[in-house]
């Protein structure tokens, strides 16, 4: 399956660039610097999007006990810190040149970089618990705690007065983009997406071969036979 | 080409994205395989070191 998505992930990529760079016109507030969305939207969804998926199978692993669904928690966090810290990047290289400023401390900001905090949170606890098992479960529900924060960031810009615009892209009211510019954007997204899927499985391989290193399966495999 | 390149005077920033998201998308891939392969010699090493253990 993973060279499957690695190559749909780089084809979505591929075309999405071309799209966002040489078929979407140039907009007519903010010049070619609205570009940024191509990444800044489908890095900040991930970012969201990864936590998710985290925390069901957080859930999973508490509820089922299954050791598969803890190691995926922990292949998909360093991918999701990335498109975390990627998000907050972007984002500043956005706010520079159209608000004048890097950073504010704006409910959608901060709630974005509160995020980021609790992946790295997720990745010190993990690895500062010997017992695996133990680590599992104390990371767990620290994830499923941290799934408050998600809401929060999605209608921060509703709840409360941001400089962050409000959303471009909404199931009620559909969009205000013009429809190619939509369009590269989904592309980018879902190529973002096959991308963390081929990430995550490539990780997690690495993963259950640690872990399971004493069963009998390990050490049966043909690539321990050289 | 050049106009392509300035980004309409946005040159710092849209590329200051892009470029940080290429460098990351690109290395994360990397540092995945590395770590594979680091962990296939590890866990092979590991095996075949209990394999003739149990055989002396």
């Amino acid at each position: 399956m993973l060279p499957w998505f690695s190559a749909i992930a780089i084809i979505l990529i591929v075309v999405g660039l071309y799209m966002g760079f040489f078929v979407a016109p140039t907009d007519y507030k903010q010049g070619e610097g609205y570009r940024i969305i191509f990444v800044h939207v489908p890095a900040s969804w991930m970012s969201m999007f990864i936590y998710l998926v985290m925390a069901f199978w957080a859930a999973m692993g508490l509820i089922f006990n299954t050791r598969i669904s803890a190691m995926m928690v922990q292949a998909l966090a360093p991918t999701g810190a990335m498109f975390t810290f990627l998000s907050l990047w972007t984002g500043a290289f956005w706010g520079k040149p159209m608000w004048g400023t890097w950073w504010v401390w704006d409910a959608r900001l901060t709630s974005e970089l509160i995020l980021f905090f609790l992946y790295i949170g997720y990745i010190a606890l993990h690895s500062s618990i010997d017992d695996n098992r133990r680590a599992d479960r104390a990371s767990a529900i620290l994830v499923l705690v941290g799934v408050v924060n998600i809401p929060i960031i999605y209608y921060s810009v509703k709840w409360w007065n941001t400089l962050h615009q409000g959303a471009s892209v909404s199931v009620n009211s559909g969009s205000s983009m013009a429809t190619i510019m939509l369009v590269s954007m989904l592309v980018m997204a879902l190529g973002f997406w096959a991308y963390s899927i081929a990430v995550a499985l490539g990780r997690v391989r690495s993963i259950i071969l640690e872990r399971e290193r004493d069963s009998t399966w390990v050490s049966e495999l043909a690539e321990m036979r050289r | 080409m050049k106009e392509f390149f300035n980004m309409g005077g946005y040159a710092l920033y849209v590329w200051g994205s892009f470029g940080m998201t290429a460098l990351l998308m690109i290395a994360e891939p990397l540092l995945v395989r590395s770590r594979r392969r680091s962990t296939l010699r590890r866990v092979s090493r590991l095996v075949r070191s209990k394999h003739t253990g149990e055989q002396s």
